[in-house]
């Protein structure tokens, strides 16, 4: 059954300047036990998305929609209700790991901090915990002792991880969580993620602008782009076969070592990702497009069905034949 | 797309080398020790070549680039430049800087935030007392695919994209019609789709002047995608070096082999523990020895070398463009 539903979520930041539609009616459906990769990149609207599925966005941001987590809106829980949920039930590996440590607290106190807050372990107790989280992420029980100044980016990011698995929550949300960190060092966060996945049942949400990561980890994979997503459907399928020509760019954008196609040959997409205040009219990716038509700019397509188990919004996945229907397109 | 199914021999020889380190070592005091950053690199760059330099966080990549700019000294060793060893008075620094240009990463802490784009520019050719300056800066910027020019002249970077920001860096190389131009993680804070198209200019830039890079990197797709030969760096020591289709197709050193079987779509994964080790206690022997996977799973031990890849120190790589590696298994078993 689904652990997370979302449905019609849309988030806006209201500024000095107007208001900015970050999220615009995104709908997904998180299985127990199963991981979700969002994929898009700056001012795409995932960050921002995954802030509000724990109402961690700030006063300004205004959230429409439902998002539902065991079939409890998080929306309209209470404030002593969210505060059980944040970290027992669902918990956030932020990207940065060197900003989301005290740098004046000793990794174990930091640890300990959520055990202790959530009444899941007494003082004396804690410390026991303590070394059996750092052993899950692979570090010696002696590192609680340590400050965070004195570990690497991929232990830090390990120390992320330990928290964020503290409270033993069924759901964790992964912003970029390997975005800083060396070739080396992300394989081995990956593998530790894909490890607890496995034998913890943990679902997992993972943010990330690298499709390739995301296809490594996740079973199923959504593209956003200007605050909506474009296609989603099984990762190695949006991966390897992208129905929308922007998942399509995403995908080309980190080429297979050894793949002809790619050699001396980097691919990208003209144009630059658009502003949320000043979105282009029809489908918001039609600027950019290789393969746009001509009623591309004044056609708001949304997700239509783009093979089994998959969605995407475009124009070119439609039935060949078929008129557009009113329910499914929009004319704007 | 025909271009990029040409002849694997056709780059990376035979270049009339432009940029070279011979023998570079490169030390700083670290807590009373020193840290050998660079510790015997013999390096070159041909004219009208893409170089990458590979390498994870600390194995010295960064301190080779900024020594080869002549932003460091070298303790022991010498850059050279068409053929002349670098001096390091001002007026001969300020010559070479001509020559051979940085590009930075992450162009928002690059750029004067209260500076327009022309100011930026146009800093260099003021520096150098060029003359005709708006006329290279508009130049500049439309090699940088800034165009039309003038547009840009008076925009803030804050008005600008990400994607446009690293152009402006690169045009405020571009001004000084650099011959090479040497590029520290020129796309790592980029957006993917706008990746691509920086490289592609980089590119370009190659086909058009005739220009040579390096490209310093842990990005072993980005030297897929752009670089003519690709050298890969550990621990103060280049471990491999020769062209992008046989390095990174048929990597011979294990070090090589363990970073592109990291890659999201290698079969077979080798996930080497722990971090890359301290450049103030350089390992004796093969210096990868402690976290070699050949060594470890007793493949080194069959081929009856691992007793020297313990104790039995590689000899520095020679700046040629064939293909090599710095590995006592890989010279017994190739």
């Amino acid at each position: 059954m689904a652990l997370l539903e979302l449905d019609d979520v849309s988030v806006t930041y209201r500024i000095a300047a107007g208001e900015v539609p970050a999220v615009r009616g995104v709908s997904l459906t998180l299985d127990a036990g199963t991981a979700l990769g969002v994929a898009g990149e700056s001012g795409s609207g995932k960050s921002t998305l995954a802030m509000a599925l724990l109402r961690l966005l700030p006063r300004d941001a205004r959230v429409g929609g439902r998002i539902l987590l065991d079939g409890d809106d998080v929306l309209a829980m209470k404030w002593g209700r969210l505060r059980a949920v944040r970290w027992a039930e669902a918990s956030i590996v932020f990207q940065g790991a060197q900003h989301g440590l005290n740098p004046v607290q000793r990794i174990g106190d930091q640890i300990a901090e959520p055990l202790l807050v959530h009444g899941l372990a007494k003082p004396d107790s804690a410390r026991g915990r303590v070394a059996e989280l750092l052993e899950q992420v692979g570090l010696p029980a002696w590192r609680a002792r340590s400050y965070p100044h004195e570990l690497s980016g991929g232990q830090r990011q390990r120390i992320m991880i330990a928290m964020a698995l503290a409270c033993s929550p069924r759901l964790i949300i992964a912003d970029e969580p390997t975005t800083a960190l060396d070739v080396m060092v992300q394989a081995q966060v990956l593998t530790l993620i894909k490890e607890l996945l496995a034998e913890r049942g943990i679902s997992l949400i993972m943010i990330s602008h690298d499709l390739s990561v995301l296809a490594d980890v996740c079973d199923r994979l959504a593209v956003m782009y200007a605050g909506r997503v474009v296609e989603h459907g099984p990762s190695r399928e949006v991966f390897h076969d992208p129905k929308h020509p922007y998942s399509a760019a995403l995908a080309a954008a980190f080429p297979t070592v050894g793949d002809p196609v790619s050699r001396l040959a980097p691919k990208g997409l003209g144009g630059d990702p658009p502003d949320p205040m000043d979105l282009p009219p029809g489908c918001s990716f039609h600027p950019r497009c290789p393969v746009a038509l001509d009623e591309c700019p004044t056609l708001d397509v949304k997700l239509w069905p783009a093979g089994p188990e998959r969605r995407a919004a475009c124009v070119h996945v439609r039935p060949e034949q078929a008129e557009p229907a009113e329910t499914t397109l929009e004319v704007s | 797309m025909t271009e990029t199914q040409a002849p694997v021999e056709a780059v990376g020889t035979a270049r009339p080398t432009l940029l070279e380190a011979r023998d570079l070592h490169v030390e700083f005091p670290s807590r009373g020790r020193a840290a050998r950053a660079v510790d015997g690199v013999d390096l070159a760059i041909g004219e009208g070549e893409i170089v990458a330099l590979v390498g994870e966080s600390g194995c010295g990549k960064t301190t080779l680039a900024r020594t080869l700019l002549g932003l460091e000294r070298p303790t022991s060793g010498s850059v050279l430049y068409g053929g002349t060893a670098l001096e390091y008075g001002s007026k001969a620094l300020k010559a070479y800087r001509r020559e051979v240009q940085l590009v930075l990463q992450d162009p928002m802490g690059s750029l004067n935030p209260r500076q327009t784009v022309y100011e930026a520019v146009a800093e260099g050719p003021r520096i150098h007392g060029l003359a005709g300056e708006q006329e290279i800066v508009a130049s500049a910027l439309s090699r940088a695919g800034l165009r039309p020019p003038e547009r840009f002249f008076l925009r803030y970077p804050h008005e600008l994209s990400g994607g446009q920001r690293q152009r402006v860096v690169i045009a405020g190389a571009l001004a000084l019609e650099p011959k090479v131009l040497i590029a520290d993680e020129p796309v790592a804070s980029l957006d993917a789709s706008v990746r691509g198209e920086i490289l592609a200019l980089l590119l370009r830039l190659r086909d058009e002047l005739g220009l040579s890079a390096l490209v310093v990197t842990h990005d072993l797709g980005l030297a897929w995608n752009i670089a003519d030969r690709v050298a890969v760096m550990y621990l103060g020591r280049i471990v491999e070096s020769g062209p992008v289709e046989q390095v990174l197709t048929a990597p011979r050193h294990p070090y090589t082999q363990a970073l592109l079987s990291v890659l999201p779509e290698s079969p077979e994964r080798v996930v080497l523990t722990g971090e890359p080790p301290d450049p103030t206690r350089i390992p004796g022997g093969c210096r990868f020895h402690a976290r070699c996977q050949v060594l470890a799973s007793g493949r080194a031990a069959e081929a009856g070398v691992d007793g020297r890849c313990r104790t039995e120190p590689l000899s520095v790589l020679p700046a040629v463009p064939t293909a090599q590696a710095a590995c006592h298994y890989a010279a017994v078993t190739d």
